[in-house]
């Protein structure tokens, strides 16, 4: 588990960032456990440079938006993006910071990676238990000549609520008509079959070990794990393999310039991976401590100069430039004190 | 014999300061009502938290098997069936194990062996549960649907009743993985305390029963046994209740599985500690957090009757006894 490692390790080093002496340019913030690690190497890196220090508590997506509407930390971070509704109710605002993608990954004996090919609705059948063999008439139609056994699916999904459910979820809502009537999206849903894994490395561990199983986990634990990821179809009709450009164009295909509220599942796009989605940062409005929200912005804007180089080290996806500029200009329209005046970063 | 006079007086009697007393006293009574305005405070607090859920739900959460997050209808039943199920398991095959090493080194160990081994059982209670976890799912569970699961699977095909006990995807996690587990983890505190309250029988009543030509065993069953059999008991009962709350090592193996479609052993399963574990940090406000605090509650009750249970039982033991002479 050379990943987890990685990350327990950077995230010691925000610990160590934490424990210090509360100075003026420190911020806090709290939530989604899926960019804890980026988070936690970019603040270690961020620190360096300027001296200032990020507490980030990886505390869960819902625990992130819960903190940031109790204004106990200066932001909140969620995988789940918020609707414009509830934003303009509890005057926030949101941009993302980074793009992840989600990969089923199987485990039968032969099969090489991104030797399997399926479709969403083949995909949600398979977790709607309606297909249960891997040599199903649906999964040879797709995988013509692909030795696939006459064994049971072992299905393995996430047992925790986590932000790499709901966007699975919110694909397969998207896909297959039948699972976003019965069971639907969202962090934690009513699974109809399969053992559940705690955690990103609790379902690559079940499938690791789990003969003829298949999961899903974000891009990172399959790249580190050297897992056995299946192909997807896109919206374009194209098979991808995952890979950063395929999660970079499904990022380019959203259209960003009216909301920041995309999930970019099921994205148009010759190479984009269909189970992409941004992960968010959400702050108020009104900042009763410019100070605290200017050095937050300014984390941020660091950040997008800066941090793309260790985003791609630790397998995540960097946005696009033009993605970046229009969250600088939201920054700069929005962002107010308790007078009125704009949030200076620069 | 010679009287010795006694060297020396007695000490005066020391005049002690009367507000060191009540101090003391005061610091007492303060710890013993600290734990009750403790206890208090949380059954309150998951009253309170638990409050839109009872609300919704009434008692009938105690009997529904949803649990769909999307849809915000929540029952208890998948995971208080788990809880149950894997406790009661575990028991089953604790008691008897404890019970015989418990019997062996009190009665048949030899000397030299007693130390090493009673050791070696109370260091299985050092081991961390998240130690057992990751054993049960890396190492035991392989083992368990290789050599076990696959071949009572064939064996009992078909079989009514015990066919559908043993059915489901042969992957070796799930409520029979999470009783095992749990059994392995109780057995210390079990064996522990009957080792202990085994040792206390006079000897006299053995070496009687042993004069009069009784086995071993008859000596165990028929005079240890009745003698020590409240802290039997109470030894019991403090495994059914680490197994009753224990949550790391049971996420790892049970399968976190939020139906309930069989009553077979090996499908995987839920229990109230993993699901609160599981899903609490990422609910919602709102029913899907009220709910899991009620599955909090619920447990609160089920630890809180099995103890009042246990308490009923051993006082009915001693009255029994009394009316015996």
């Amino acid at each position: 588990m050379n990943f987890a490692s990685t990350r327990l390790a950077s995230i010691g080093a925000s610990l160590a960032v934490a424990s210090g002496a509360v100075l003026a340019q420190d911020m806090t913030g709290a939530g989604a456990t899926f960019p804890a690690p980026l988070y936690a190497k970019w603040a270690d890196a961020y620190n360096k440079a300027t001296g200032a220090r990020l507490n980030y508590q990886s505390i869960g997506s819902g625990g992130g938006i819960k903190q940031i509407k109790s204004k106990t930390v200066d932001f909140g971070a969620s995988d789940m993006p918020l609707k414009d509704e509830e934003l303009a109710k509890e005057g926030l605002i949101q941009f993302p910071t980074v793009v992840g993608g989600v990969v089923p990954v199987v485990s039968i004996a032969g099969i090489q990676p991104g030797q399997i090919r399926l479709t969403g609705q083949v995909l949600g059948d398979i977790y709607l238990g309606k297909i249960t063999k891997w040599n199903d008439a649906a999964l040879t139609a797709l995988n013509p000549g692909v030795p696939l056994p006459n064994a049971a699916i072992a299905v393995v999904r996430r047992a925790d609520g986590s932000g790499t459910s709901f966007i699975f979820t919110n694909y397969l809502s998207k896909v297959n008509a039948e699972w976003k009537e019965k069971v639907g999206e969202g962090t934690a849903v009513n699974w109809p079959v399969g053992a559940g894994g705690k955690g990103n490395e609790g379902v690559a561990a079940f499938v690791q070990r789990l003969p003829n199983s298949i999961g899903y986990v974000e891009y990172a634990y399959v790249k580190q794990n050297k897992m056995t990821y299946t192909l997807m179809r896109n919206k374009d009709g194209n098979f991808v393999p995952p890979s950063d450009t395929a999660f970079k164009s499904a990022a380019a295909g959203a259209d960003w310039t009216k909301s920041f509220y995309q999930i970019t599942t099921e994205q148009p796009g010759k190479e984009a991976w269909p189970i992409t989605n941004p992960t968010y940062i959400l702050m108020h409005k009104v900042q009763d401590k410019p100070v605290n929200g200017a050095n937050t912005l300014k984390f941020f804007d660091w950040a997008y100069k800066n941090g793309d180089a260790m985003a791609d080290e630790l397998d995540y996806v960097p946005l696009p430039d033009n993605v970046k500029e229009l969250v600088r200009k939201q920054w700069a329209a929005e962002l107010k004190d308790a007078a009125g005046k704009p949030v200076t970063y620069k | 014999m010679e009287r010795t006079t006694p060297r020396g007086e007695p000490p005066a009697r020391r005049h002690n300061a009367p507000w060191a007393d009540r101090l003391f006293s005061l610091l007492a009574h303060g710890a013993a009502w600290l734990t009750l305005a403790l206890l208090a405070g949380i059954i309150v607090s998951l009253f309170v938290g638990a409050a839109p859920a009872i609300r919704e739900f009434g008692i009938g959460f105690l009997w529904s098997k949803d649990w769909d997050p999307v849809q915000e209808k929540f029952g208890g039943l998948v995971m208080i069936y788990g809880t149950l199920m894997t406790s009661i398991i575990a028991l089953l095959i604790a008691v008897p194990v404890s019970f015989g090493i418990a019997l062996f080194l009190t009665e048949l160990s030899p000397r030299w062996l007693k130390r090493p081994l009673g050791v070696a059982i109370e260091l299985l209670a050092a081991v961390p549960s998240i130690v057992y976890g990751m054993w049960g799912l890396l190492v035991f569970s392989p083992i368990l649907s290789t050599y076990v699961q696959t071949p009572l699977q064939s064996a009992f095909q078909g079989v009514p009743f015990l066919g559908p006990l043993f059915s489901g995807p042969p992957v070796g996690i799930g409520l029979l993985s999470a009783g095992i587990i749990l059994a392995i983890m109780v057995i210390p505190f079990i064996a522990a305390t009957m080792r202990d309250v085994f040792d206390i029988t006079p000897p006299m009543l053995k070496e009687s029963a042993y004069a009069l030509g009784s086995t071993t065993w008859e000596v165990v069953w028929k005079v240890v046994l009745p003698y020590t059999k409240t802290g039997v008991v109470g030894g019991i009962m403090l495994g059914l209740g680490r197994a009753l709350g224990e949550t790391m090592a049971v996420t790892f193996v049970i399968g976190n599985f939020n139906q309930l479609n069989s009553l077979s052993l090996f499908e995987a399963a839920n229990s109230i500690t993993s699901a609160l574990a599981n899903e609490f940090a990422e609910a919602g406000e709102g029913l899907h957090q009220a709910s899991l605090i009620y599955l909090g509650l619920i447990l609160f009750l089920i630890t809180f009757v099995v103890l009042s249970f246990s308490r009923l039982l051993l006082m009915r033991m001693r009255r029994s006894e009394g009316s015996r002479t």
